[in-house]
Formats: C-alpha cells, structure tokens, sequence
C-alpha cells in the first residue's frame, strides 16, 4: 500500500483529502486502484493512449515516473502534482 | 407583447454561458428585461459548451476541461443544483502497440438528440471526433462511421494546418424530421452529411470557397465555421464559413454565397451564425474582420449583427445599442443564439466577457452583463 498525494484540482474526486492510499505493484497499478476509490480521477490524468497528460507529473518518492510502468513499492510515497502556466 | 411559444407560460429564459473559466447562467424575467447571472458552475474549468436538452428542460451537459485536468462531460438532471461527471467520457479508442493514437483535446460541441429518441446526445471533439451518448450523457461511444472511416483522416487534413485551438467537429444538426440524418462541420474539414445514423458519410461542400488550398474546387478541406440547419424547413442551412456566408437548400448539392451581398466594407467573415426558429428565410451573422491578418474583431471597431429576411438576398446593419466606435469585439463560434420566444431573442458573448440581448430580432441591443471570462458559447433556453 502506498501513500498518494491528491493536488487540489483533483480533491473533488476524493472528498477533499490531499492523502489517500492505494496498493500496486507499479503506477499504473495504484493508478488502476485510486479509480476504483475515486471514478474518473484517472482519466483527468492519463489519456486514452495511457500517456501522461502534459501538464500532470508523478513522482514515486522523488523521482519522477515518466511511464506508467514506472514500479512502486510498498512503502512508496506516490505524488501527484498539476503544473499549469498562463493565464 | 413576447410570448413563449411552444414553451409554457411559465418557462423562464435562460442562457448558459460557457467561458474560458467556468460556466454561468443568466435567468431573465419572462419580458426578459432583467437577467440575474448565477455563481459560477466549475470554476476554473475551460467551458466549451453549456447545453439544456430541450426534450425534458431539466437536463444539463457541460464540455468541461481544465489546463492540467483532461476533458469530461458533466451532466445534472435537476437543471445544475448536482452534478454528476460521465462514467465513460469521450476518447478514442487505443491505438495498438507501437502505431500513434488520437486524444481527446476537448470535448467543444454538444447537441441533444433527436426528440423521438431521449436520452441521445451527441459530441464532437478536437480533434475532430463525433460522439454519441444514449444515457443522457453518462456513457459516450465513439461514431465509428466517421471515427473508424478510412478518410476521416484526409477529410480532418494535416494537423499542422488545423485553427489555432485545434481542429474541431462542430455544428452537429439533427434533421427534426428524421433522426438518422445528421449533418456536421469540421475545421478544417468542411461540411459532412450521413443519412444512416452516422454510418456513412460524404462531404456537402460544392460551391464553397477553400482560398487556403491549393486546389480550385476541393471536395473537403473546407473551414466551416458554424453550420446551422432552419428549424422550421430543415432542407435549409446556412453556414458562416472562413470563406464567406452560404445557404443551401436540400436537395441541392451546392451552397450559395450570400454573403456576396454583405456590403463590401464589412464582408461576410465571422464565426457564429444563428437562424429564426420559425421563418427559414431569417438568419443572423455578427461579421468580423477577416482582412490582413485575420483580426477578427468587429470591422472598423464597430460592432453590429447582420440580418437577412430573404435568405440572404439582402442584409441589414443591426447596431442600435451596440458601441459605436472603438469596440473591437469577437464572438466565437457557438457565441451567438435565438431563443424561441416571439419575437426571438437574440444574445452573443463576447471573448471580453459581455452579453449582449436583443429581445425584438436584433433591433436594439443591450449588454445585460460584463465583467466574465472570455466567453466561448451561448445558449438561449427555457427552463
């Protein structure tokens, strides 16, 4: 189980927790879960052709997972953040 | 004295207002003299299209995106008290390993189905992609006849050449007489018509300029910019294109330019075009400037909607009320609409976030709010 951290923008999909949990073994995984909990969070994030949408970054710890098949182990720290420019 | 025809003495009018930050709705009084704007509905969100379905007037579909959020569709069933997002929003389908896929960029056109069939809605994306929902909007499938077809991707063209927001599917008509026949407008792409429900479909642009490709009389390519069929005599359209003003009436093959008989010093460039709900023969166009660079602001600084009583023939400056001077406005392709009542009331936004109303067909106007997001869509209704 890992701990993953919600930005604002998609606190509607989870009551409004920054912190919430799910299991899996890779971010697609726990990206696979976190729908479970939260319908339709996942599509906000990664597209039809299972990219990261542009201005969405995952971190696993402090690193960066560029691809969905980035692993995650139990433990991990999954953080999502939204980097927007403009106005 | 107005009326509601066809709508209840009770209704209320409406307009959803769809901008670049949210969505609002303007309630008027039934003289519709004083509006009051709602709070915004998801604020932050980039609002394509704000849409109630005319069959039950208590359904409501948003186009909705945010910069970092990916496109959905949110849908309330109590005219927008709750809401609730699709269960399966608009997408392509996965592209197999290795070859490169289409993405949903926006969800940019909504139209309510046919009346013998509820619950249907139709979407139409960019890139361009058409769209079909047959529960209200919880579930969206693609329309394989023209997603799936082997020349969507030479009728949708380059993406490279495609308009500055990308390129889009729009303009989606129902014929009320039939509910298999749909016509659609794609930019760049041009107009397409199916008569099966969205399996085949073949392009409708014979007689309308294409001055940005390179061939004389192209089949498709066309930069439709708003395609509108006339409720009361469906074998009419009209179609505000980046070529010129078009009318067409089935089962004619080829569009005429109307727009030819636009004075000179205005020209008949623009994006939105709007059409009476009950007289064929009337249609509006807000011109704006097409020269040079594309401006695209109301010519001159001097903003007015065009009118035609004759199908086109003739045009008349609408402008009472308007600035006079020094208002460089511009009203986006789903910006400008007639509500049903009698006389129609007409209404645009503009992207400098103004609504402007005219509840006599145009002949005076007056800005009934300001100060909002740059407004992508209007839409007149009864609740």
């Amino acid at each position: 189980m890992s701990a993953v951290f919600i930005p604002a923008p998609l606190r509607s999909y989870t009551g409004g927790r920054s912190r919430v949990t799910a299991g899996g073994a890779t971010v697609a995984a726990v990206l696979a879960e976190l729908d479970r909990q939260y319908a339709g969070i996942r599509f906000r994030m990664i597209d039809e052709q299972d990219a990261i949408r542009p201005h969405i970054k995952i971190f696993v710890n402090q690193e960066q997972a560029r691809r969905l098949d980035a692993p995650v182990a139990a433990g991990d720290e999954v953080i999502i953040l939204t980097a927007l420019s403009g106005g | 004295m107005a009326t509601s025809r066809g709508t209840g003495a009770r209704t209320r009018p409406v307009l959803l207002v769809g901008t670049r930050k949210g969505a609002f709705v303007l309630t008027g009084d039934p003289a519709r003299r004083r509006w009051q704007l709602s709070a915004p509905h998801f604020l932050g969100h980039i609002v394509n299209h704000a849409v109630l379905d005319p069959r039950d007037r208590r359904t409501l579909l948003v186009a909705a995106r945010a910069g970092h959020l990916g496109p959905t569709v949110f849908g309330s069933t109590d005219r927008g008290k709750r809401w609730r997002e699709a269960r399966r929003p608009p997408a392509f389908p996965k592209a197999r390993e290795g070859e490169p896929g289409l993405v949903v960029q926006h969800v940019f056109w909504l139209a309510p189905g046919h009346a013998r069939e509820p619950g249907v809605w139709y979407a139409g994306t960019s890139p361009p992609g058409l769209f079909r929902s047959a529960d209200g909007g919880e579930t969206w499938d693609g329309v394989l006849g023209f997603n799936a077809n082997p020349l969507r991707a030479p009728w949708v063209g380059d993406p490279q050449a495609a308009p500055p927001d990308g390129a889009t599917l729009h303009s989606i008509n129902i014929d009320p007489r039939d509910p298999q026949h749909l016509y659609i407008g794609v930019s760049c792409g041009g107009v397409f018509e199916t008569t099966d429900g969205g399996a085949r479909w073949r392009p409708l642009n014979q007689g309308c300029a294409a001055d940005f490709l390179p061939q004389p009389n192209p089949e498709y390519g066309h930069d439709v910019h708003c395609l509108r069929i006339a409720p009361a005599a469906p074998d009419v359209l009209y179609q505000q294109n980046h070529c010129g003003i078009y009318r067409i009436a089935r089962p004619a093959d080829r569009w005429t330019r109307i727009g030819e008989n636009m004075p000179r010093s205005v020209g008949d460039i623009g994006f939105p075009l709007a059409v009476h709900p009950r007289e064929p023969q009337t249609a509006w166009v807000f011109p704006m400037d097409g020269g040079t660079v594309w401006p695209r602001v109301s010519p001159g600084g001097k903003p007015a909607v065009y009118g035609t009583r004759n199908g086109g023939r003739t045009w008349r400056r609408l402008a009472q009320g308007l600035p006079p001077r020094d208002a460089w406005l511009t009203v986006k392709r789903q910006a400008l609409s007639a509500d049903a009542r009698d006389p129609v009331g007409l209404y645009f936004g503009t992207t400098s976030g103004e609504v402007w109303a005219s509840v006599d067909e145009g002949e005076r106007w007056r800005r009934i709010a300001e100060h909002l997001p740059h407004i992508y869509s209007v839409e007149a209704a009864d609740l």
